[in-house]
């Protein structure tokens, strides 16, 4: 079997590690069994941080698929060999992965109240931040933040759809009669939407799990899910709590694996009557 | 998708340009503002005149480099490049191999194997450490100790990306026909990987290479918490000297990795003709002027 | 028969010089007598073989792991220089930014390896909770420590410490003069916490700095919880991650922090400056601890006995920390008396959490916290 070696590595270093996360919740400090860590997944503040952390991934999701395939189709109607497309791909693969305190910096030193764009606008009238900083709450700022790297991600991902639409069938579907919107919604459309719509899922699951750049703009309050396990595994007070730690990451798997189905039955749907 | 201007109407070739140029100038607005706040940000002395002091620092560093070997590990970024190195190979061994096999034989894998490679990204690092520290506690007993060995985890952790580019590649080209082609033409299946399959896809490729490169690079809970030094955690120390420091080396690892990819994106990522006697004998079809 | 009687006696007459020369060197006169199983074990440099044979011991184990010490707190930079100049013995430092929790975490799980940290430096909690983890180890300026500062076995000991104090930027902001300045219109949205006081010691303690502040007391955080949710409400305080880089781009002119932290940001602003409330002096100590599985022991030692010498608490003052010996140091005149000028005055008495009521705390602020500053 061909594949078997990707699924004994993949056994080893990704199944095994879960494993061990999912069942080291159902135990407490002492090793006593226990389903107490799976029951505090119901504590509010809990709630509200899953709330608010699958609203944020699934705004970033679809804003970056969205956008990021607009870009990405500018890049790929371009010059397959020049600079451009080159330094779009490297920059795309560089932005992509980048995070953490450095992309909230970079995003306090501009727009942020001390950033030399607020201030600018203020001298000038405008202050966008007249009604409470907006940056620094979960919705508004985060997503904002996020698409920094959504974005990218999504160039590079979905350029390889772009790049087999052959342009033999634009000319194909004109010489039928074609308009530019048949094009899109009965040739190409259908084919790249299944990327479009791995890309989305791909972006959701990747802001879904993002720590160090919410950590970064929004220390208080562990807004997002992966503040929260990391408050349950470093907290210094005392506050440790490493079984709920692992029962809010089995969570967040249940989550995407929920909107994986959901996508599933979406591709299977829309292969039919797109 | 070279559009070529003969036989494409100048009023939708217009509108193409002029949206192209809209959404570069867009993209260059929201992406290059806040790298250009940080680049001000680190070339500001305490008196608020530009300084070049914090980018010169960063190249006196000692540990930023590191030595292979050096006192039982290597650091810095050598020890980083090398394990993007191997980080990329591995997963280009392990990914397309799997990925054309389930699309040729295994359907009923798709999803399976689709699911498989998004888990990595649903898990936070700071808890997927947790649950990788047996592992590891076992492959410094029994193997080595060398920092060499998160690779293993870092292929781990790009399967959702690059799984979903390469998926976009092999999508776009009808992977049954060509290696049916090939196969009745004699070619063993790793002819078929290497010299059939793969030039097809190589933009997947690439841009899959990309991606696990600048991951690797920009990496730092899994080898903090496993308490590797690896490049990012010697950014960290190096930041903890002062404010400028702290940002003039965040601005340089962006700037080192760009010139790398860029570099890489030389490499592979060529234009080819569709090489593959076999796919051109079969006429014309979606296989003809492939992508470059 | 004679002569037979003559060579054995011969024999064992060399067989006891020998034997007395081995007993003469392992009675500690310089001579390597520490090796890496007795030094596992050593509860004392005299148990060791003495100061030379502990250093002979580590030197040739030849490196010294150490976590969550990054370069610019308490001027933690110089004391990894100092130690690997004067010793020659190279150190590896993991986890810069690491908790104490962390730090015990890296300890459990990655005890077995040799790269699992030799020493930890970590908050009073986090050291007793977890004293199981530790060696007994007794420094040789043991006496210095006051009795409240150490466990009585040497478990763990207290190192330096310093008084929660707020840091401002005074070219940003008016100057303090008391606590509830903070909440007045010239500090939109300037007030930052060292971290979520859920999660990080410093940030716990800059809350109950403001209850005392306030009028509360070390039993019960409600006004510091109640203080900031005015401070919430006044559109003063910013859930941003306060970073060197922050403070210095003016997004966080304000800091809540220990003194000695704070004072590290004079070097990127030079108008910052240590405020610390007259009715609210909180103290906190860290301590330090050794590893029973240390893969070095000996290093491990060393390492504290440097710690403990002047030179390891002087550095320490240099960094505008209180070193645990400092009273001692002050009266026989080995403290370095130009820093010690330096330090942040402080006129009153401190105050310090006692483990229950840092506990007390902790559970209060785990409920109402993300109310109050929502």
């Amino acid at each position: 079997m061909g594949t078997l070696p990707f699924f004994v590595y993949v056994s080893a270093f990704l199944l095994l590690p879960t494993g061990i996360v999912a069942i080291g919740a159902l135990f407490d400090a002492n090793n006593a069994f226990t389903l107490e860590n799976y029951a505090h997944l119901s504590r509010s503040f809990v709630v509200k941080s899953t709330i608010d952390t699958t609203v944020v991934s699934a705004i970033t999701a679809v804003l970056g698929a969205v956008l990021g395939s607009l870009l990405a189709y500018a890049i790929a109607t371009g010059n397959p060999n020049g600079v451009l497309r080159r330094v779009s791909i490297s920059a795309s693969g560089v932005l992509a992965q980048f995070g953490g305190v450095t992309l909230a910096f970079a995003f306090i030193a501009s727009i942020g109240p001390a950033g030399f764009v607020y201030l600018f606008a203020q001298s000038h009238g405008f202050d966008f931040y007249a009604h409470g900083i907006w940056l620094f709450e979960p919705i508004q700022g985060l997503s904002l933040v996020y698409l920094y790297f959504q974005i990218p991600l999504m160039v590079l991902v979905f350029l390889p759809a772009l790049d087999g639409i052959k342009p033999q069938w634009r000319e194909a579907a004109e010489s039928l009669g074609g308009s530019t919107w048949h094009y899109w919604r009965y040739v190409a459309g259908p084919i790249l939407f299944p990327a479009f719509l791995g890309g989305t899922l791909l972006l959701f699951a990747n802001a879904f799990s993002a720590y160090a750049t919410a950590n970064a703009l929004i220390n208080q309050g562990a807004p997002m899910l992966a503040q929260q396990i990391s408050n349950a595994i470093s907290s210094e007070v005392g506050a440790a709590e490493p079984g709920f730690a692992k029962a809010i990451a089995v969570q967040m798997i249940v989550i995407v694996t929920l909107v994986t189905i959901l996508y599933s039955l979406l591709q299977r749907r829309t292969s039919r009557w797109l | 998708m070279a559009v070529a201007r003969r036989g494409v109407h100048r009023t939708r070739w217009i509108r193409l340009q002029v949206f192209r140029y809209a959404a570069f100038l867009f993209a260059a607005i929201f992406f290059l503002v806040p790298i250009g706040a940080m680049l001000e940000f680190s070339t500001r002395s305490n008196s608020g005149a530009r300084t070049l002091e914090y980018w010169k620092s960063i190249v006196t560093f000692p540990d930023l480099i590191g030595t292979v070997g050096a006192p039982g590990q290597a650091t810095g970024i050598v020890a980083s490049l090398e394990l993007a190195l191997i980080t990329s190979v591995v997963m280009l061994v392990l990914l397309v191999p799997t990925m054309v096999w389930v699309r040729l034989k295994l359907k009923r894998l798709n999803r399976i194997v689709e699911f498989i490679c998004l888990l990595p990204l649903t898990i936070p690092a700071i808890v997927l450490v947790v649950g990788l520290f047996p592992m590891y506690i076992w492959l410094g007993s029994n193997f080595s100790d060398s920092i060499l060995t998160l690779a293993l985890a870092y292929v781990v952790l790009v399967l959702p990306y690059c799984y979903r580019t390469l998926d976009s590649g092999l999508g776009a080209i009808d992977v049954k026909t060509l290696s049916e082609a090939a196969r009745s033409l004699g070619a063993r299946w790793e002819q078929v990987m290497w010299r059939v399959i793969a030039p097809n896809i190589s933009n997947a490729i690439l841009n899959a290479t990309l991606l696990s490169v600048a991951l690797v690079l920009g990496e730092y809970t899994i080898a903090n918490n496993l308490l590797y030094n690896n490049l990012q955690v010697e950014l960290v120390h190096l930041g903890r000297t002062n404010a400028g420091v702290s940002i003039a080396v965040a601005v340089a690892s962006l700037l080192f990795a760009f010139v790398l990819l860029i570099a890489i994106s030389f490499v592979g990522g060529r234009p080819r003709r569709a090489r593959p006697e076999a796919a051109t004998k079969l006429g014309a079809g979606p296989v003809q002027g492939s992508a470059g | 028969m004679k002569l037979g009687n003559l060579w054995r006696h011969l024999a064992l007459a060399v067989v006891a010089v020998f034997v007395v020369a081995a007993c003469g060197s392992s009675n500690g006169s310089g001579s390597s007598s520490c090796s890496e199983s007795t030094a596992k074990t050593a509860t004392s440099v005299t148990a060791c073989g003495g100061l030379d044979a502990l250093i002979a011991a580590a030197k040739s184990e030849g490196r010294l792991n150490v976590i969550a010490l990054p370069r610019d707190w308490a001027n933690y930079g110089a004391i990894l220089d100092k130690f690997t100049a004067t010793y020659g013995i190279p150190i590896t430092s993991d986890n810069p930014d690491g908790s104490s929790q962390d730090e015990v975490n890296a300890v459990q799980q990655l005890s077995t390896t040799s790269r699992a940290p030799d020493v930890l430096d970590v908050g009073i909690a986090v050291a007793l909770a977890n004293v199981n983890l530790f060696a007994p180890y007794k420094v040789s300026t043991w006496g210095d420590i006051l009795d409240s500062q150490k466990e009585a076995t040497g478990l763990w000991f207290e190192d330096y410490g310093g008084f929660m104090s707020v840091g401002y930027d005074s070219s940003k902001v008016p100057t303090i003069t008391s606590f509830d300045d903070l909440l007045g219109s010239a500090f939109k949205g300037k007030v930052a916490l060292n971290g979520d006081p859920t999660k990080a010691n410093a940030a716990l303690n800059g809350v109950m700095m403001a209850n005392l502040a306030e009028g509360g007391s070390l039993d019960d955080i409600s006004k510091g919880v109640d203080f900031f949710h005015r401070l919430k409400q006044a559109g003063n305080f910013t859930p941003v991650q306060a970073t060197t880089a922050t403070v210095k781009n003016g997004t966080t002119p304000v800091v809540l922090d220990w003194d000695y932290l704070s004072a590290a940001h004079g070097t990127d602003v030079p108008t910052w400056k240590v405020f610390v409330p007259n009715n609210a002096i909180l103290g906190g100590y860290y301590a330090q601890a050794i590893n029973k599985n240390a893969p070095h022991p000996a290093a491990a030692r060393l390492w504290e006995e440097f710690l403990y010498s002047n030179t390891g608490q002087n550095l320490w003052l240099a960094g505008l920390a209180r070193p645990v010996r400092q009273a001692a140091m002050q009266k026989d005149g080995s403290i370095d008396a130009a820093a010690a000028a330096k330090l942040p005055p402080v006129n009153g008495t401190p105050k310090f959490l006692s483990d229950a009521q840092a506990t007390a705390a902790k559970n209060y602020l785990v409920a109402h916290w993300l109310t109050a500053i929502s």
